[in-house]
């Protein structure tokens, strides 16, 4: 028994493990923690409530970051 | 006038009326050098899906030189788009200054009107200080201002494009009736453009594409410092009126000189 969820994480489908929190995603995704910020579902998730937030099946997380621009 | 001439922005001053940004640059070596010789104070800086293996940090650069950082929107073609990515860059870099950009389409990059005004009230209500990047319209800018931005961008020609300012005239209106400062936003391509627009009274200039995409970035990075310098003290001097006929500048034979 190895329940999975399926999510998309910018833009990408990909599966996790449930019960998969969002400090640790963002641990995967990003090298590094400064200058990111996460939207769920097209909410920002302030960094300090990424620990105990629980991804859910079908959630839309995007990761963004500063980059040259503009 | 150079030592105490500062950009005011929300009651924030800036000692350069150049906000440089960051875009088109081949490398950040040479993004540095650029930033270091135009003397800009401000720069902008884009929000983007985190992808692996993104060389270098533009953040790093920046905190080094000490440039504030503003955060722009680009990229967004809805207000709801862009609202989302201010609050994304909010949280990331911990400004609520933004730069509010709602593009039309990909490929004039104009903005959008309708959607930019939805996007500007909203961030305003939530406590953002809101630059947006605009259309060269008098009137678009008046609702911008009426709207709490702090100040507003009108393009003089399409991001990118090097056209330069195509309607003076619509900017010296602007400037004319702005409570707040009228920043030179996008088309700029040579220094006499950046000076033009500061002779016609713009508070500032924003340029990107005009050095970082320059054959020498930080030779043209020292051309538009020094451009934005000569039209502002030009503006501030007060220049003399044009004359349908000549002048002669010495005194004819029967006029007693002033000294």
């Amino acid at each position: 028994m190895n329940p999975s969820i399926t999510v998309s994480v910018n833009g990408e489908r990909c599966e996790l493990p449930a019960g998969r929190r969002l400090d640790a995603l963002v641990a995967e995704r990003s090298p590094s923690r400064s200058g990111v910020a996460v939207a769920v579902d097209g909410e920002v998730v302030p960094r300090a409530s990424w620990p105990e937030t629980v991804l859910a099946d079908g959630a839309e997380i995007e990761i963004l970051t500063a980059v040259q621009g503009g | 006038m150079s030592d105490t001439d500062t950009l005011r922005i929300a009651g924030r001053d800036f000692g350069s009326r150049l906000i440089m940004g960051t875009g088109g640059a081949p490398s950040l070596e040479i993004l540095r050098e650029a930033l270091t010789v135009s003397g800009t104070r401000l720069t902008t800086v884009a929000m983007r899906r985190v992808a692996a293996g993104t060389r270098g940090s533009i953040l790093d650069l920046l905190a080094e030189l000490d440039i504030a950082l503003l955060p722009n929107t680009a990229g967004c073609l809805t207000a709801g788009d862009a609202v989302l990515t201010a609050r994304l860059a909010r949280e990331a870099l911990g400004t609520d200054w933004v730069k509010l950009e709602v593009i039309a389409d990909e490929h004039t990059l104009l903005p959008d009107p309708v959607e930019l005004l939805e996007a500007a009230r909203t961030l305003v209500e939530d406590g953002f200080t809101v630059l947006p990047y605009t259309n060269d319209d008098p009137v678009l800018a008046r609702r911008l201002e009426e709207a709490g931005c702090a100040a507003v961008m009108p393009l003089g020609s399409p991001i990118g494009s090097g056209l330069g300012i195509r309607n003076p005239h619509n900017i010296e209106l602007m400037v004319e009736a702005a409570g707040v400062p009228v920043i030179l936003d996008a088309g700029i391509g040579s220094a006499s453009d950046a000076a033009l627009a500061m002779e016609l009274g713009c508070a500032g200039v924003l340029l990107a594409s005009a050095v970082t995409r320059a054959q020498r970035p930080a030779l043209m990075a020292a051309a538009m410092r020094d451009a934005v310098a000569a039209g502002r003290a030009c503006h501030e001097a007060g220049r003399i009126p044009r004359r349908r006929y000549a002048r002669a500048s010495s005194p004819s034979r029967d006029e007693t000189p002033a000294f």
